[in-house]
């Protein structure tokens, strides 16, 4: 690695013997466990104290390039900033010590502020059911199709195999897809972004069970023929699958529920303000219409009144016997859905509007200015939805500049790196998603850290080596790829 | 850049085809291909006997920026597939159409050339792309 620090591992400093807990008592004195059962070898820790346990991770989150010390336009991943009070209150010792086999009584706080959850992710999605229980978005996403197989073979419907999404998907709509059992039948797009109609219509048939749609797509644009394509899935016999990867360009504004979507998965620790990106625990809960709601994935927070007063209960495999069963031992990641609920409620209904109004203003401020200042963009025809792309397929031509390139050099400029070559379908792309919470002047500093770089190049300087300045240099991606080595493995 | 053989035939989704003596042909992904996959770091091959339609995953490619298909433009018998490229697949990259090609197949029946691309017409195929 041509780094110019020096990345000292925390097995590195371990000591035969040292302990971090130097306050606490005999761990091993105290134990009850049967000497037969104990092992007799060390577990492969490293043996550190306290201090310095803190200054390892602390430099390490030092050395990260994070949404709390740079702007951070990842498209499709929604990088925005994180309200502190959402970590606050959900943090409350009287959330975070909650045991989740405490008695249901004792929880009723807690239950209350996940029924409420389901409550207003129903409103602001249209759909009429919601389960929190997905883990991630890929766990919604595997809820959502499964629930749409349980639906055709709970109609007997047994040829439906076949799940359509367009080429501008993300990669797990089809692995998804492919999960659950089904084929994928791929789409291609329009030159305006937009799905393909007449390649649909073909595509659909009895086989089909659904289409699985972002929208806005991927491509950073709105599907204006939604409606046709909902009627022609439904027509047909099939569902409508909404990824909720782009919710946050529509929310308040136009829902899913409404465009006749039967289920959709929302990325909470995305749209609803958690910490993400590191493979860290997200939220994909899922929400769905008439049709679906006996499938929903378990436990779902249920409410009752007992003597005038609300009772809030888990609803399991007794209330809904055809649902496709438990995907998480508990209500899925508790502190995630806490923070949605606490991001929600101080939104509120206007607040929600304003999310979408400014996170598609940003975009659209964003694409014009770096239009004006001679990038071009993928569909320069079209409004940006809360993302767009810009192509570098000339400078990559004339100048040798790829968009590997653009994006290291953006580093330097202290500026994390856009999406690269995401979707694929456009060559040499940036997708770009300032997000709702960036001012103008970052907005605007982002375009001059841009132009510095395409004037640069054009005067010959080269980006083959950048970034220059980051704790660690351009990695030989190829090589990690071929040399997978995850596994530390101490001498 | 991007190199067009001549004594090729060519698809829309950027495989080549060559006829070889015996009636059988060879298979490969072509120089724009690589190049715009860029770094090969895996290829997944068919099984020799495999049988695999005109349009038919063929094998997939892999590179640090995605993962795509490789379809056949025939339809055929897989009678032998380059072993090499799963510890090298960066042959692809160095000699798309010589050491990098993909598979050996035997027709299922002849060849329909108007369902391929002349090199003229592929190269005017590309041309479009680019622009």
């Amino acid at each position: 690695m041509n780094s110019h620090v020096k990345s000292e591992l925390i097995f590195d400093k371990s000591r035969n013997g040292r302990r971090a807990f130097a306050q606490a008592p005999n761990a091993v004195k105290a134990s009850k466990i049967p000497s037969k059962l104990m092992r007799n070898d060390k577990p492969r820790l490293p043996e550190v104290s306290e201090p310095q346990t803190v200054r390892h991770f602390t430099r390490l989150s030092q050395l990260n390039f994070s949404i709390d010390t740079q702007f951070y336009p990842l498209g499709s991943c929604t990088m925005k900033h994180n309200p502190r009070a959402c970590n606050a209150l959900a943090l409350l010792p009287e959330f975070a010590g909650r045991h989740p086999l405490g008695p249901i009584s004792h929880g009723q706080g807690f239950m209350s502020c996940m029924f409420e959850l389901q409550e207003m992710l129903k409103d602001v999605t249209g759909m009429k059911g919601v389960s929190l229980t997905p883990m991630a978005g890929a766990q919604g996403e595997l809820a959502g199709v499964a629930m749409i197989k349980a639906y055709h073979e709970a109609r007997g419907d047994h040829e439906r195999t076949e799940i359509i999404c367009p080429d501008a998907a993300h990669g797990t709509n089809p692995a998804t897809a492919m999960m659950c059992g089904c084929q994928v039948v791929e789409v291609p797009t329009g030159p305006e972004g937009d799905i393909d109609f007449d390649a649909l219509k073909l595509a659909v048939g009895p086989k089909t069970a659904g289409i699985m749609l972002t929208n806005p797509s991927t491509l950073g644009v709105f599907e204006r023929r939604i409606k046709d394509v909902a009627d022609l899935i439904h027509g047909a016999g099939g569902l409508l699958y909404y990824d909720g990867a782009n919710l946050n360009a529509i929310l308040g504004k136009v829902r899913p529920g409404d465009m006749d979507f039967d289920v959709i998965h929302m990325n909470l620790h995305k749209t609803f303000s958690t910490p993400h990106g590191g493979g860290g625990p997200g939220s994909g809960a899922v929400g769905v219409n008439d049709r679906l709601l006996p499938f929903m994935p378990i436990p779902i927070v249920g409410s009752k009144q007992v003597e005038g007063k609300t009772l809030y209960d888990w609803l399991s495999e007794d209330d809904l016997p055809q649902s496709i069963g438990r995907l998480s031992g508990f209500m899925g990641n508790a502190g995630v859905l806490l923070r949605a609920y606490v991001y929600m409620r101080m939104l509120g209904c206007d607040g929600m509007k304003r999310v979408s109004e400014f996170a598609t203003l940003n975009a659209n401020y964003l694409s014009s200015k770096l239009q004006e200042a001679g990038f071009e963009l993928a569909f320069p025809a079209r409004r940006a939805s809360h993302e767009f792309i810009v192509t570098l397929k000339h400078e990559a031509r004339s100048l040798n500049l790829t968009a590997m390139d653009f994006a290291k050099a953006l580093l330097d400029k202290n500026y994390h790196a856009p999406t690269t070559y995401f979707p694929l379908l456009v060559p040499e792309c940036l997708l770009i998603e300032p997000t709702e919470t960036e001012s103008k002047e970052t907005l605007d500093n982002f375009v001059t850290a841009m132009i510095e770089i395409a004037t640069a190049a054009k005067k010959g300087v080269e980006f083959k080596d950048a970034p220059y300045t980051m704790p660690v240099r351009r990695l030989d991606d190829v090589k990690a790829a071929r040399q997978l080595d995850l596994a530390y493995q101490p001498e | 850049m991007n190199e067009i053989p001549r004594d090729l035939f060519y698809t829309k989704e950027h495989e080549w085809l060559r006829c070889e003596d015996g009636g059988i042909v060879t298979i490969g992904i072509t120089d724009h291909a690589q190049a715009a996959l860029g770094d090969l770091v895996y290829v997944e091959l068919p099984e020799i006997g495999q049988d695999i339609d005109e349009a038919g995953e063929m094998a997939v490619v892999e590179s640090v920026k995605a993962a795509s298909d490789v379809y056949s433009p025939i339809s055929g018998r897989v009678l032998t597939v380059n072993e090499e490229l799963a510890d090298v697949p960066e042959k692809i990259n160095s000699d798309p159409y010589g050491d990098g090609w993909i598979v050996r197949m035997k027709p299922m029946n002849n060849i329909d050339e108007s369902r391929l691309m002349s090199p003229d017409s592929y190269q005017q195929f590309i041309n479009d792309l680019e622009d």
